[in-house]
């Protein structure tokens, strides 16, 4: 038992993992098997062999702890003695966690909005063009690493050393700063305008999603239709707001609310380049500190409960609108 | 690079063959446009690339020479070194190596099981005529809005009471529980798009359900498993949260973790900081280049159908 769980070499981990994979197979291979027998078997017993350990998983992984979750938010620190609604009070009157939700909003609203607009933008100029492929590559890039990885990466870029004669800067934003003249800065240090700083990195992390997904949108834009327009004497910048934007709508829709969800839940730009220090904190930020490193159960539940109401608007928006898209077609 | 759609290869004064006259004024503008439009697209592309850039020339330069200028000054003082690479990947303290096993070792699983779970319970949604399917085929569709941070808190302490904690079991199950309701919705979509005829004439051969789902929809469904294969890769491989949370003991830390730590820790040691950040970067890298097709389609099938 004890070799199954505690691997300290790297044979016998890869072991483990050949163990894994094969004990699963065989599982699933034994379920298979026993509800492959045609005609004899109900229906009923098919679909549990199919669906049964996938249910499972989900209820246990998903359903139980969302709702134990739920109900943590109304205990204590320790989860022994209800205390109601005291830990959502505390988060919408505390001064620390009011800048905390104004945060987040401003990433809500900031980060969507932008990205998108960087994303189509991008995508209807270089459209058609002899580079389309590399420029999208560039840009689509920073979607395979890790929010970990751009926010070392970002960091060297905010980089700061003391002004001083002898002192070179090292980070590329501060030395264009002293090129120009100006004084260096410490970006990450300096609230309200650090929190401006991180969202920079989030758009530059999401922009290749919203390149893609609006590239694809804009090449389904039936040719008739753009050659029409041209022929009315339609182009350059008013073809993109009357033709293209109109015509892309419930792709920028979805894009918009996914990019909006995935920031709300934004956890390791924040963690990686700050901590959530010097008043960068968001919500998903502060989860994790509350409940693993401050061990406040309760707060910590209550924030997640409230990440989990926060994402429902936004998706309901959205179903609401594909729906909408769906009618008009 | 590929990308699924092709590329039109755009057709030289179009407008003009058709015998349109176009003003010298309406000429001008519209080159001025196309200018200003190739020059916003060439900002846009060098902002989005010099980052990474200069960080990965700062992983080869000597560490003396990181602290004294900037990456910048490589161009005019050109010095080479991989010292850095060693020291992150083997040095006591940071010991990437190890990590980069553990990543590995934490990633295959938390792919194979999820989409192997994902393709059966898709096709019974899919093909499996049976009583509340579409009820429940609703829910499981709707448990994609759970943000996991909801789940975490008893998770954790489920692990501990059943002795499992601290385990790369717990970090399977888990990676494995929380893709679960994308996989199925994506994969789903892909197997509603195969004719039903085709599972029709293998039925009328009296082939039963398992027999259906190996040797006529599996090999159908190959590129929608690379799809979200792809993607539930580079998600496993780059997560953080669920890492920190279940994978922290010393014997399953992957590479996100330390070198989150390391920023906090050894946060002005820019030579661990950036061949860190590479040796933790160059696998999603490869993966995703070489399989962004893939990657791209089911992107879109995800998100535009959803």
């Amino acid at each position: 038992m004890e070799w199954l769980l505690e691997a300290n070499t790297a044979g016998h981990k890869f072991a483990l993992m050949a163990i894994a994979i094969l004990l699963f197979a065989v599982v699933m291979g034994g379920i298979l098997f026993a509800v492959d027998r045609p005609k004899r078997v109900p229906t009923w017993v098919v679909v549990a062999g199919f669906l049964g350990p996938t249910l499972l998983l989900l209820v246990v992984g998903l359903v139980y702890p969302a709702l134990s979750t739920i109900r943590g938010s109304f205990y204590d620190k320790t989860g022994d003695e209800f205390i109601g609604l005291d830990n959502y009070a505390r988060i919408f009157t505390d001064d620390g966690f009011q800048r905390v939700l104004l945060n987040t909003a401003l990433w809500v609203v900031l980060v969507p909005l932008v990205t998108t607009a960087l994303g189509l933008v991008y995508a209807y100029l270089v459209d058609r063009t002899r580079f389309e492929s590399l420029a999208k590559a560039l840009v689509f890039l920073p979607m395979a690493i890790s929010m970990v990885g751009a926010g070392v990466i970002w960091r060297f870029v905010y980089e700061f050393r003391p002004d001083q004669p002898g002192v070179n800067q090292i980070g590329l934003l501060n030395q264009l700063l002293v090129l120009v003249g100006i004084e260096p800065q410490q970006f990450l240090l300096t609230a309200p305008a650090n929190t401006l700083y991180l969202i920079v990195v989030m758009i530059w992390i999401q922009a290749g999603f919203a390149m893609t997904v609006l590239s694809a949108a804009i090449k389904a834009i039936p040719d008739d239709v753009v050659e029409a327009a041209r022929l009315d004497g339609v182009g350059g910048f008013q073809m993109f707001r009357y033709v293209t934007v109109p015509s892309i709508r419930p792709a920028l829709v979805v894009v918009l609310t996914t990019i909006a969800i995935v920031t709300l839940k934004v956890f390791d730009v924040v963690r990686t380049m700050t901590g959530g220090n010097f008043g960068t904190s968001v919500v998903a930020n502060e989860f994790y500190t509350q409940a693993f490193r401050q061990f406040n159960f309760g707060l910590g539940a209550a924030l997640a409960v409230l990440l989990f109401v926060l994402v429902v608007p936004i998706i309901a928006y959205n179903v609401r609108q594909l729906r909408l898209s769906e009618e008009i077609r | 690079m590929t990308t699924t759609t092709p590329v039109m290869a755009p057709v030289p004064g179009e407008a003009d063959t058709r015998g349109r006259v176009h003003s010298r004024a309406e000429r001008a503008q519209k080159r001025l446009t196309s200018r200003t439009a190739s020059v916003a697209a060439i900002v846009i592309a060098v902002l989005w690339t010099v980052p990474t850039f200069g960080l990965l020339l700062t992983s080869f330069r000597p560490e003396l020479d990181i602290r004294r200028s900037g990456w910048w000054s490589m161009f005019t003082d050109p010095q080479f070194t991989v010292d850095n690479y060693n020291q992150v990947l083997y040095g006591g303290g940071t010991d990437f190596a190890t990590l980069f096993v553990n990543s590995l070792v934490i990633t295959l699983p938390s792919v194979v099981i999820p989409i192997t779970l994902a393709l059966l319970a898709a096709y019974a949604f899919a093909w499996i005529p049976f009583k509340g399917r579409s009820v429940l085929f609703v829910a499981v569709f709707a448990l994609q809005i759970v943000p996991l941070q909801v789940t975490l808190i008893p998770l954790l302490s489920l692990y501990v009471d059943s002795g499992l904690a601290g385990s790369f079991w717990t970090v399977w199950l888990s990676h494995s529980m929380f893709a679960l309701p994308l996989a199925i919705f994506l994969l789903h979509n892909f197997m509603r798009e195969i004719p039903p005829s085709l599972v029709e004439a293998a039925r009328m051969d009296g082939a039963g359900h398992v027999k259906i789902f190996f040797q006529v929809l599996l090999p159908l469904l190959t590129p929608a498993i690379a799809a979200f294969g792809v993607f539930q890769f580079l998600w496993v491989w780059n997560d953080l949260l669920v890492s920190l949370t279940f994978a922290s003991s010393p014997d399953t830390v992957p590479l996100t973790v330390r070198l989150a730590d390391m920023v906090g820790s050894r946060g002005s040691d820019w030579y661990l900081l950036a061949a860190g950040a590479f040796v933790a970067m160059v696998v999603p890298l490869i993966v995703f280049v070489a399989l962004q097709r893939f990657f791209v389609r089911g992107l879109l099938a995800g998100s535009v159908k959803g």
